[in-house]
Order: structure tokens, then sequence, then C-alpha cells
């Protein structure tokens, strides 16, 4: 169907990918009782509260404002009472203050719209864009919840000349984006349109694996007549979402490596569909970021579904409404099977970064014992930086950091494929991960000094 | 046949010869004066080359303490008082003595206090499931067991207790050289004064939650009610971050925390069995909290 497809070169895996949910509409899910709100929901500084505890809100009314500039408002999702600001125990299992919100009705603050009608006319400037972003508390919405108003904000000196949409939801598992992609399409070319206006770019590739030929079909029909935006199909090929590997797949450039190296470097803005839709509703509609579509699906789930979630929810009301917690049920994560990070209680809310509830099967969620390394190099083939996980793990193991610093560790972008591949299931990732952090933490103390 | 042997023999013996005689003009050629001195601190150190001293091993220390115009700052944590004596002693200079420490670990949690809420199976290290989440139980503070202590200690004194999952400081063997106390990702051990007849009195908790979660997570844990503060007749117990920690300095070792605490968070080390408590003994005692 899709000749000359298009890929990243180096490693990379094609786990099963188990889209259970990819043929459920969007569903809305009902109001819970209360929310828990995080106050750091997003990469940079925690936002700073502006209500207090016993003060009535309005549904999209702005609760905590950003804390820098690398940093995002926060907005109720809710109308209702704020109960208290308390410890919430959030998906990495340690407690972080959250507003907790007791939900009466569903007030809309003013100026909101909230109808599904599409607002076409693009009427804004490029720093209104910008700016109204920023109000909206709008962060990346793949996962990483980097605040989107940093990268519209293309830095002096540097020149971006294309915007690459991620639409590539390359996890197992997870739809999210699939559905968004098939129903809510006009809004999101709307915000590519928004995002392209914003930082000056004149060309958008919107990149879709092809295991979604619907998603592409659709985004075809309806860019048809704009030069500007071109829909790319993709090998099917994790890990296709990742930044680096988007990049370099459809448009053949390197971003230099990490902590510094950003696409902004190579003249690339990427952002996820999900995020554009985010920003065409605030910039079009007026409408902060309060809910998000959130997966719910594992093999034993009796329903798989995408809901539109606000922010808050309680992830256990997710599940209840997906048929409820399977009593095979070993493991939840937040997140897809390869990324994810493992819940340690169904209490956790949903934040701006859930893309989706997995619940694993007992059966699959235990690790199988460690065996000795054999050197078959599975790890180094697979690694789409060309990293050498055996090696690092080894390193990170016996304390050499500086041997590590040199074999690039700071690179690793977390993938799993090499967790995923040892036929030895050596737990690579668990200490790259812990070597990475201390390198970082090593190389700067050191530009400190 | 005998000549090839003597042709053998004395080849051989020709080479022993030169080379003997070219290794004596290299060695005297290449002498490094060495200061005797520094083998016989050496002798004195207890040569487990910890490193808690700050350098490399006890060769580079006893190079340290010869250079050093001052003793001052430069201290063999597992030799001691005893052994900085004989240092100063060999070098002619002089050294002030140091309050002997030891390290202390500051959980209680056993298996019956807090129960484990998740089941870890990554990598069996402390510093690894720090690092992936909160820990097993629901104490975000507590020692997760897994024995990262035990693995870096350089003199076998500290071992897991199985019976609780938490480690156990050996006193004969501890030096305070302070590994573990590096090792431990979630700061539990301390290095703490070891007392007058070795007796302590420290809070067994690092856990800063509020009071409710805190008991909610682990039923031995610090509560901050802050009983122990108003009992103190010394002013040793100052509240932080919802916990109780005894200053070593000021602390007389007169054990009044230990009986209102009401979670059992406070603990004596090495003191003599208290005298039985009579029934209408204070009234703190008889509100404890009964662990199960």
């Amino acid at each position: 169907m899709f000749a000359n497809i298009k890929t990243f070169p180096v490693g990379g895996i094609h786990p099963h990918d188990s889209k259970l949910s990819a043929k459920q509409p969007i569903t809305v899910l009902p109001l819970p009782e209360t929310v828990s709100i995080m106050l750091s929901q997003h990469i940079g500084a925690p936002a700073v509260p502006v209500v207090n505890p016993g003060e009535k809100v309005k549904t999209g009314q702005l609760i905590a404002k950003s804390g820098g500039f690398i940093s995002a408002n926060l907005h109720s999702s809710v109308s209702g009472t704020v109960l208290k600001m308390d410890q919430v125990v959030e998906a990495s299992g340690f407690k972080r203050m959250a507003f907790i919100i007791k939900v009466e009705g569903d007030e809309w603050a003013d100026g909101i719209d909230h109808t599904s009608a599409i607002k076409t006319e693009i009427t804004a400037s490029s720093d209104e864009i910008r700016r109204k972003v920023a109000d909206a508390g709008i962060v990346g919405l793949g996962g990483a919840a980097f605040p989107t108003h940093v990268k519209l904000s293309v830095p002096e000196g540097k020149k971006a000349d294309f915007l690459l949409i991620n639409g590539v939801e390359c996890e197992p598992y997870l739809t999210g984006d699939h559905r968004l992609m098939l129903e809510r399409a006009e809004g999101i070319l709307i915000g590519v349109r928004l995002a392209l206006r914003a930082t000056g770019i004149k060309k958008a590739l919107i990149g879709i694996e092809a295991n979604k030929p619907d998603a592409i079909n659709h985004l075809n029909r309806l860019t048809d007549d704009d030069p500007g935006i071109e829909v790319v199909p993709l090998k099917v090929w994790y890990p296709q979402g990742g930044e680096r590997q988007l990049v370099k797949a459809l448009v053949n450039r390197e971003i230099p490596p990490p902590p510094k190296g950003l696409p902004i470097d190579v003249g690339c803005v990427v952002l996820n569909v999900a995020t554009c839709y985010a920003i065409y509703e605030a910039v079009q509609k007026n409408k902060p970021l309060i809910e998000r579509i959130v997966t719910v699906t594992g093999d034993a789930v009796k329903n798989p579904s995408n809901f539109l979630a606000r922010i808050g929810t309680p992830i256990k009301q997710l599940i209840d409404a997906a048929g409820g917690l399977p009593e095979s049920t070993g493991k939840i994560l937040s997140g897809g099977p390869m990324m994810g990070k493992c819940l340690s209680t169904m209490e956790s809310p949903v934040t701006k970064g859930t893309g989706g509830i997995l619940l694993v099967p007992d059966n699959d969620a235990h690790r199988k014992e460690v065996q000795a390394c054999i050197r078959c190099a599975r790890c180094v083939s697979v690694c789409p930086l060309g990293l050498e996980p055996y090696l690092l793990m080894t390193l990170v193991e016996k304390d050499m950091l500086d041997r590590a610093e040199q074999e690039k560790i700071t690179n690793c972008c977390e993938c799993a494929c090499c967790s995923y591949t040892c036929p030895a299931n050596r737990p690579l990732l668990d200490y790259i991960r812990l070597g990475k952090f201390n390198v970082i933490q090593r190389m700067r103390k050191q530009e400190k000094k | 046949m005998s000549a090839a042997f003597i042709y053998t023999i004395l080849s051989l013996s020709i080479i022993a010869v030169i080379s003997a005689v070219i290794l004596y003009f290299t060695a005297r050629k290449f002498k490094v004066e060495e200061d005797s001195r520094i083998h016989e601190i050496e002798s004195v150190l207890p040569s487990a080359n910890c490193g808690a001293c700050g350098y490399p091993g006890c060769h580079a220390f006893a190079e340290a303490c010869l250079k050093a115009e001052v003793l001052e700052g430069l201290y063999c944590v597992p030799g001691g008082n005893e052994c900085m004596a004989k240092i100063a002693s060999i070098l002619g200079k002089t050294v002030t003595e140091k309050v002997p420490m030891i390290a202390v670990v500051r959980c209680n949690g056993d298996f019956n206090a807090r129960k484990k809420t998740t089941n870890y199976d990554s990598a069996k290290t402390c510093e690894i499931e720090t690092f992936t989440y909160a820990g097993d139980t629901d104490c975000a503070y507590g020692c997760l067991g897994l024995g990262d202590c035990v693995k870096v200690c350089p003199f076998d004194a500290i071992h897991m207790d199985t019976t609780t999952g938490l480690p156990v400081v050996d006193e004969d063997k501890c030096t305070a050289c302070g590994k573990c106390v590096i090792a431990c990702p979630k700061d539990i051990i301390e290095l703490r004064k070891k007392g007058l007849k070795n007796r302590r009195v420290f809070v067994s908790c690092v856990n800063r939650d509020k009071g409710g979660p805190a008991l909610k997570a682990c039923k031995a844990a610090c509560i901050a009610c802050g009983k122990c503060v108003k009992e103190c007749p010394f002013g040793a117990i100052v509240l932080e971050n919802n916990l109780a920690y005894i200053d070593d300095d000021k602390c007389k070792l007169c054990r009044k925390c230990v009986v209102v605490c009401p979670t059992r968070a406070i603990h004596e080390v090495n003191f003599p069995p208290r005298p039985v408590q009579k029934e209408e003994g204070p009234e703190s005692v008889t509100k404890e909290i009964k662990r199960n």
C-alpha cells in the first residue's frame, strides 16, 4: 500500500501492537465525585497555587500559576469547592502536593466555548497564539509533558523550517491518538496551522505509522488542498514516536546528543497530535487543558476503551468504567507496556501526561529469572541510539561512571528496547537509567564548579 | 652428550651473572627514597583500605600523615583514637581525641509494622528500587531491605535480619567509616556518638509525613506528636518536618522520651532492663498503641 515507506535507520523493534481499543470511539467519562489535581504535572518548576481551600471554582478556572518559564498553568477540571491541599500518591508512588476539589455540577468559567462546533477561521497573531497556549497550561500530551509554549517560542538565532506532528503512537496497546485523528481531525489540523503560524514555519509533516491506514487516509483527504501540511506514512517500528527517531525518519536530520540537543537545533519543532488538538481548543475556543484522552486496555479487560477524562479523575474510576479490574491483574501501568510506569495505587489521579492505563495479567507481570550475559549483542542491535546496553549496565553496576560517560550513557532515551530483547532477562534499562541520572548529576556539579 | 650439558649450564650462568649486574646497577640508579616511617605508619593502620579518611587507601593516608604539618583534619576512622595516637608518636606530632561514633539504622518498620503493598521484582539493589518508585511498602521513607549497606561495608559489620527485613549493625565491628551512610539511598543510616558505656537513645524513623499518613503507612513510625519534645528535660529533641530528632550532644541518656513515645519509635540501646512497671504506671504508657 505504501511504497518506500520511511523509518529511522538504527535499531528498533516491532513488538506485537495489540491495539485492542482501536475500534472504540472516544467516550466522555462521567464526572467523578472528587478530583485531585497535582501541582506538578509537567517538566519544570511546579505551579504556584492561586486559590485557597474553601473557595468555589468553576470548570476551566485558573487554580495555579506557572512557576517559571519552563512550567505550566493549572486549571480546575471541574466546578465545585476546593476541599484542601494535600499530599496525594502520584504514579511514581511518592506523595506530592495536589488540590482536592469536590465536584458540584459542571459550571464552566466565562468565555470558554465547550461545544463541539468547529471554528476554522484563524485570527490570532503569532504572539497571541503563544500567549493563549501558555495561559491554557498546555504541555506535550505524548507523555513527557514538556510545556508547549516553550516549544512554540523559537529561540533567537535559531531557525525552524519543519513542524513535525507526531501521530506515530508506537507504544503497543495505546490508541488515544489514533481515535483522535479519526474523530477530531479537523481540530488537529487547525491546531497544526496555529502552530505553523506561531513558529513561522511553512511546512508541517504529520508522521503516522502504517498500522493506522484509516487515520492516514482520513487526514490525507482533509489536507488535499493544503500544500503546507503533508501526511507521511511510517513503517511500524518502535520507538518511532521518540523525538530523535521521528526527526530522523521524517526529515533525515540528527538532533545533537542530549542532555543539551533539542529538535530546534536542527530546525524542527515536534508536537504530538493530541497537543495540536489542545492548541486548537485553547486558541479558538479559549478552553484550557482540563481533559485528555486516556486509553484503558489490557488483554483481560472486559471493554478496552478510549475515555475523555478530566484531569484529576482517580484512575480507579477509569478502570471501573472499562468493566472493572479483572481478577487476573498483576500489574497496573500508567502508559504503554514499553515505557509505562507501574502504579502502586489505583487512587492516583489522571495527570496531563497519562496516555493510557494498561492492566497486565499476573502471568505476564513478573520478571523472569536474571541470567548471565551471553554477549549475543541483541541489545546492541536494537538500540536506536547505537549504544551498547550490556556494557553500560556492567559499568553502572561496577560504579565506573567515567567510562559510562565516555560510552555516552546520557544519550539513552529509555525506550526499553534492550530490556525487551534480552534473552537473559537482564534488567538493562534499570541500571542504565540509574547510571544516566548519576552521570548527569555529576556533569551538572562539575559545570557549577 | 656431557659437553651439551656443560655448555648449557655455563651459558645460562653467564646470562644470570650479567643480568644480576645490570639489575644491581639499575636498582641503584632508579632507587626511590621513601621515608621508612611510612611503613611504620602503615603497620599501625587497620589496612582495610576503606577510604573513610578521604584518601584512596591506607598507604595514601600514611603518606598524607607524613607530609602534613599538623595532624588536624586527618583521621583514621576505623583505627580510632588509639591508632591516631600511635601515628602521632611515630611522627612526633600531637593529635586531638575524637568522640567514637557508630552507624545507627533509623528505621523500625519490620514486616509486622508495615505490610508490603506492591511487589518489586527488578534489580535487587536499593538504589535502583528508589529510582524506580517509592518502595514496596506505603512508607516512602523506610528501609527497602535489599542490603546496599551490607554490600558496601568493608568490615562485615552490618547484616540483614531476615526476621525483620532491616539491617543490624554489629557494634564490635562497626568503625563508623560512613560507607553505609553514603550507600543508603533513603538516608536512613546515621553516624551517632557511641555514647557513655555504648548507650544510645535515638529516633528510629525518618518518615517526614504528617502523623496520620505516617501511622497508616507504618505502625512504628514517628507521628510527630511532640510528646518527647515536651518530656525532654535537656531540650535535646527537636521536631522538624514532622519528625523528631535527638541531638546526641545534648542528650543525657535519661530515657524519659522512650517511655512517652506512643509508637515506640524512640529506641534505647545497651541499657540495663528497666524495673518492672507497676499497673498504675504513667498515663502515657497505658495509652501506647499496641503493636500486633
